[in-house]
């Protein structure tokens, strides 16, 4: 099976910047209740990240679930690796794992 | 067509036998729904690997009849 054309753009999206959200609508304007959790938990813990509107590219929006193997969005991915998608960001965050994995990966995160 | 809990029960435990699935209906609409599943299938496996064998379980429901699950997933406690 051929590699879908599509990864490559999102191999480039990804490693664009230490943190990047594939999310419907953007940062300052969230379309999903889901995607404007991931943004409300990134925005407390003060950390930077690229937000990528999939409902602006439809096959972005395909194609992410096809390489990572998830089914919906959002997506965060943290120096190229996915995390996860809103329920495992909101208990990480919850059970205080979010800050220390992203301090392992040598991102700063605001004092609580 | 939306899919009903039983739909989502049924599923998940045809995939993963021993799984305990409890599952609330956020909306009753048939696609918003949390469900905590159970599993000694997920011992040492990471969340996303767990919730990756529930969303297989579900067979492509998952984002397409099915909008929304929040998602919980555990091993058994020891």
């Amino acid at each position: 099976m051929s590699e879908n054309p599509v990864f490559d753009r999102i191999k480039s999206e990804v490693a664009s910047q230490d943190v990047v959200l594939f999310m419907k609508g953007t940062p300052v304007f969230p379309q999903c209740g889901f995607s404007n959790a991931v943004v409300q938990v990134l925005t407390y813990l003060g950390v930077p990240f690229k937000g990528i509107n999939v409902l602006e590219d439809d096959d972005i929006r395909q194609g992410i679930k096809e390489f990572s193997e998830w089914p919906t969005i959002p997506q965060l991915y943290v120096k190229g690796e996915f995390v996860g998608g809103c329920d495992i960001i909101r208990e990480m965050f919850e059970q205080g794992e979010l800050r220390d994995y992203l301090a392992q990966k040598g991102i700063q995160t605001e004092a609580a | 067509m939306a899919m009903t809990a039983s739909d989502i029960e049924r599923l998940i435990k045809e995939a993963i036998p021993d799984a305990i699935v409890d599952i609330r209906d956020l909306a009753g609409d048939g696609d918003h729904y949390a469900a905590n599943v159970i599993s000694a299938a997920f011992k040492g496996k990471t969340r996303v690997q767990q919730h990756q064998m529930v969303y297989s379980a579900l067979k492509g429901g998952m984002g397409s009849e099915l909008h929304a699950l929040a998602l919980q997933t555990s091993a058994p406690q020891d």
